[in-house]
């Protein structure tokens, strides 16, 4: 079956397999070690799949602004990026 | 005794995963391919980095289409909310009159959307429109097709008209709720009308109020078939909302590597706002006051 028509281009696959990859490891690691929920800064009650949504939106957003503000060398957006994931994961 | 999960469920979603991954996540992954390209066929595309998303967030034209639509989105929420809960109080409690307002409340929410566009095209009409025709002879002119501000009041009169009954049955269902000994504890203590809606009335329509407040947000954020019939956008951009500045790039201009930064800028937008509505609707009921 041909995906041309989808268009692919490495830096995409990539992308998307890194997405897969990470919800595989969020996946098992349920299995393993069901997540609780918890209040963090948020106020919220997030479980583990909350924090990553988060981590996931929130690096868009942080992505589109570098873009938007500091010009198209995104590579500081993606060190942003893992600091505020890893922030939502610790204290969210 | 320890609960276990039932981990075979899993197997019961597994058709809904397909359908949306078919209908939803493909799409959306060959949308995020095409964000990075210049398509100029099928076979024919170069790679272009992020230049797309650049090009969409200078895009001045996007930046007023996106303000235009919070805009449009806020004037609906103010007037359609008040006023549909307004209509609810003053609704029938009892006998037949309920299921007359219930029937007469549903009509417009049952018309097709583009045919509401359609309707009040003919309706505004300065020349042959029942409001148009009766506007201008007030010397008052009007013409939704030539005057930006004539264009928006007809809009807001077409999305009220259509939605507002919405807000009508939601919170009408939260006032038939409401048991009487609230009404007959308050009539004890000397309670007014006033008092009645702020204190009884209001607090138990918190949870439907929230919903429609959703709903209205989202559909209005998302508004394509009314506004796109009416006005075509127009006159100039005055009614240009991000759908219609949308399809103008893809399907107008076959501008698809831009259309699909836009795209996905949209939908990022409304994925986070859906997410704080549902949070917020979860809180409903539960006590939390965040």
């Amino acid at each position: 079956m041909s995906l041309s028509w989808m268009a692919w281009t490495w830096p995409t696959a990539v992308f998307f397999l890194a997405i897969a990859a990470i919800l595989t490891v969020m996946g098992v690691l349920h299995a393993l070690h069901p997540s609780v929920a918890r209040v963090g800064f948020l106020g919220i009650a997030t479980q583990r799949g909350d924090r990553l949504f988060l981590s996931l939106l929130g690096s868009a957003f942080i992505t589109l602004a570098w873009l938007g503000l500091v010009g198209p060398n995104l590579w500081w957006a993606l060190v942003v990026s893992l600091v505020y994931a890893a922030a939502m994961f610790r204290w969210a | 005794m320890e609960k276990r999960e039932n981990q075979k469920a899993w197997l019961m979603i597994l058709p809904v995963v397909v359908v949306v991954a078919f209908s939803a996540i493909i799409p959306l992954m060959t949308v995020v391919n095409y964000s990075v390209q210049d398509i100029f066929g099928p076979n024919d595309r170069v790679f272009v980095g992020a230049d797309w998303f650049l090009a969409v967030l200078n895009d001045r034209r996007l930046h007023e289409a996106l303000l235009r639509q919070f805009l449009f989105s806020a004037l609906v929420l103010v007037i359609e909310v008040p006023l549909g809960v307004l209509i609810a109080l003053a609704m029938p409690r009892k006998g037949i009159a309920v299921s007359f307002s219930l029937v007469l409340l549903a009509l417009p929410l049952l018309i097709p959307w583009n045919v509401i566009g359609t309707i009040w095209i003919i309706f505004t009409r300065p020349d042959i429109g029942l409001l148009g025709h009766t506007i201008n002879s007030l010397g008052i002119s009007f013409d939704h097709t030539a005057s930006p501000f004539d264009a928006w009041i007809t809009l807001m009169l077409m999305e009220v008209w259509h939605w507002t009954p919405l807000v009508v049955l939601l919170a009408y269902a939260g006032l038939k709720a409401i048991p009487d000994a609230y009404y007959q504890a308050a009539r004890i203590d000397g309670a007014s009308a006033w008092d009645v809606f702020r204190y009884i009335q209001l607090p138990k329509m918190r949870g439907v109020l929230t919903i429609a407040i959703l709903l209205r947000f989202m559909d209005s954020f998302l508004i394509y078939a009314e506004p796109f019939v009416l006005t075509g956008g127009g006159p100039g951009n005055s009614t240009t909302f991000l759908s219609i500045y949308l399809v103008k790039l893809a399907v107008g201009q076959f501008d698809l590597g831009h259309a699909a930064a836009f795209s996905i800028i949209y939908f990022l937008i409304v994925l986070l706002f859906s997410w704080i509505f549902y949070q917020a609707l979860n809180t409903i009921g539960t006590g939390d006051r965040r």
